[in-house]
């Protein structure tokens, strides 16, 4: 009796012992992290079309069954009749490449223009300490508030949307590369000058690639913003653009043509988000990782 | 004729209403050539010194001469190398040692031209297109001197170039600085806070004193070249390492 239930214990305690070394195995099997990485991303990309793909089967399912009243929220199949109907007998193409048009002059203006006014603070410390209180004072005003008066500047063509885009950006970038300039390391300063550097040397092989980073890093906020900027002032008044025709939809109660107007402007969206990425790259070429 | 004079050359900053002298009337003469060490504790105003043998900062009084000439508040004039490497992080490591070139409107092709056997030559062969965070102390300390180098002034001022390498790689760099020094017959200004270093690589050591900053002593090293890790140990270098120990001890009793 006493041996064999010594038996079942010592069995026991290998089995535990063993299932210890197995756990030890596993653990310590080489994994190249390279590898590994490169699972996981297509493990990631095969999840993320997979929520996408649960989100829009929900959507349309939920909508055809009534738990969501199709009338206010349209479904995903009617949207793509919608759209495809007004792309090919409606405005949708000329409304998009007017909408994005705006958007993408505005944002390259302001982003521009933007650029230079803060990197003119490096020149002068006076001008940039009086600059200063102005400078906060029209980051504060809410742009979007100005877009009436604007629209009765600029007429409701083209340029009160480029106007507004711009005056979305302008003042974003200012103040990053504002920041770029005052993050500029002095001894950089001192050594180019010791070199026998002019201050205009100075700025374009210093201060300028310096500031670049906070530059660049306000692209992806700013391309968002000049296409709030150009939609808000379709909204106001225009005769074209996306902005123009989710308003009018709304008016009579086109709920279809609203959300195609939306999903639209979302694929703009990512699409001038991609290309703000693509534009980093091209700014930020030839640098150190 | 001397290469470099400064003559009363004396620096006066206001701070809070009072005056503080940084530098005290200075007069140095520096042969063409000749390998110069400046040592003393900090606020002793070696670096002010420099500034204004730069042409970065104007002395309040005297004149600074190179050549006989007058170069106050002229920058451009001597090589200058700062403590810290200050090479663009965005630049690779052959257009961080052509700036100096290209400052002066040499053409790029030229420059590179020119740095590239100089980087082949002094350890930096291989590495024209990495950029600075890829190497380590020591080699950016080299590509900062080359570039210093490059920009060819015949009195090159060397701020404790090695001041943050550890101790191997500081012993590495003076022997290398003092093969540049043979190959380039440049008249060196070379700061330090590090005995050895000034008597293994001088000829002249010029001890400042803190509070008021001023010139204390002259002090002539006559241990003959070439010199190695053996000169270290000699006997003429032992009783100056004494006597300057010496001199610097009195200093830091009087601050304390």
């Amino acid at each position: 009796m006493n041996s064999g239930s010594n038996n079942i214990a010592v069995s026991k305690t290998d089995r535990l012992q063993e299932n210890k070394l197995l756990r030890v195995k596993k653990q310590s099997v080489i994994e190249d992290p390279a590898q590994r990485e490169r699972r996981t991303r297509h493990i990631a990309l095969l999840g993320r079309i997979l929520v996408g793909f649960i989100i829009i089967a929900a959507w349309e399912l939920f909508t055809r069954i009534g738990l969501l009243d199709s009338y206010y929220w349209s479904n995903p199949s009617t949207i793509v009749q919608t759209g495809w109907t007004s792309l090919t007998e409606g405005t949708l193409l000329t409304d998009l490449v007017y909408t994005s048009g705006a958007t993408i002059i505005g944002f390259i203006l302001g982003t521009f223009i933007g650029s230079l006014l803060g990197l003119s603070f490096w020149w002068s410390d006076l001008y940039s300490r009086i600059s200063e209180p102005y400078i906060s004072a029209f980051n504060a005003i809410p742009k979007l508030a100005l877009a009436p008066v604007l629209v009765i500047m600029f007429g409701i063509g083209f340029s009160s949307k480029v106007i507004l885009a711009f005056m979305m950006t302008v003042i974003v970038t200012a103040l990053a590369a504002k920041s770029g300039v005052h993050s500029v390391d002095k001894d950089l300063e001192k050594m180019l000058f010791s070199l026998g550097a002019k201050r205009s040397q100075v700025f374009s092989k210093v201060v300028i690639p310096s500031a670049m980073p906070w530059i660049v890093s306000s692209l992806k906020i700013n391309i968002a913003l000049a296409l709030a900027g150009t939609i808000v002032g379709e909204f106001i008044s225009s005769r074209q653009g996306i902005g123009r025709m989710i308003l009018y939809a709304g008016q009579i109660m086109d709920t279809n043509l609203v959300w195609v107007g939306v999903v639209v402007l979302s694929a703009l969206s990512i699409l001038m988000y991609l290309g703000t990425v693509w534009l980093e790259r091209f700014l930020l070429k030839g640098r150190p990782q | 004729m001397y290469k470099l004079e400064v003559v009363a050359g004396g620096k006066v900053f206001k701070k809070d209403g009072q005056e503080v002298v940084a530098l005290q009337e200075t007069n140095m003469q520096i042969a063409k050539g000749k390998f110069v060490s400046i040592i003393g504790p900090s606020g002793c105003g070696k670096s002010t010194l420099f500034n204004m043998i730069a042409g970065l900062l104007k002395p309040t009084s005297g004149e600074i001469l190179l050549d006989g000439q007058n170069i106050i508040g002229k920058s451009g004039r001597v090589g200058y190398m700062l403590q810290k490497d200050l090479l663009l992080p965005w630049r690779t490591i052959l257009s961080n040692i052509i700036l100096g070139l290209e400052l002066k409107g040499v053409s790029k092709k030229e420059a590179e031209n020119r740095a590239v056997p100089l980087m082949e030559k002094y350890g930096l062969g291989g590495f024209e297109n990495h950029y600075p965070g890829e190497l380590s102390g020591g080699m950016k300390q080299r590509a900062a001197l080359l570039r210093t180098l490059l920009y060819d002034q015949d009195v090159i001022l060397l701020d404790e170039p090695f001041g943050a390498l550890d101790a191997q790689t500081r012993l590495k760099m003076q022997t290398w600085l003092l093969q540049i020094w043979g190959d380039f017959n440049k008249t060196v200004l070379f700061v330090t806070h590090d005995i050895d270093e000034a008597i293994y690589l001088s000829d002249e050591i010029y001890v400042l004193s803190p509070r008021p900053g001023r010139l204390k002593e002259i002090v002539t090293v006559n241990i003959p070249r070439p010199r190695g890790q053996d000169t270290l140990l000699m006997k003429e270098f032992v009783d100056l390492k004494k006597k300057l120990l010496g001199m610097l001890k009195e200093d830091q009793e009087k601050i304390e």
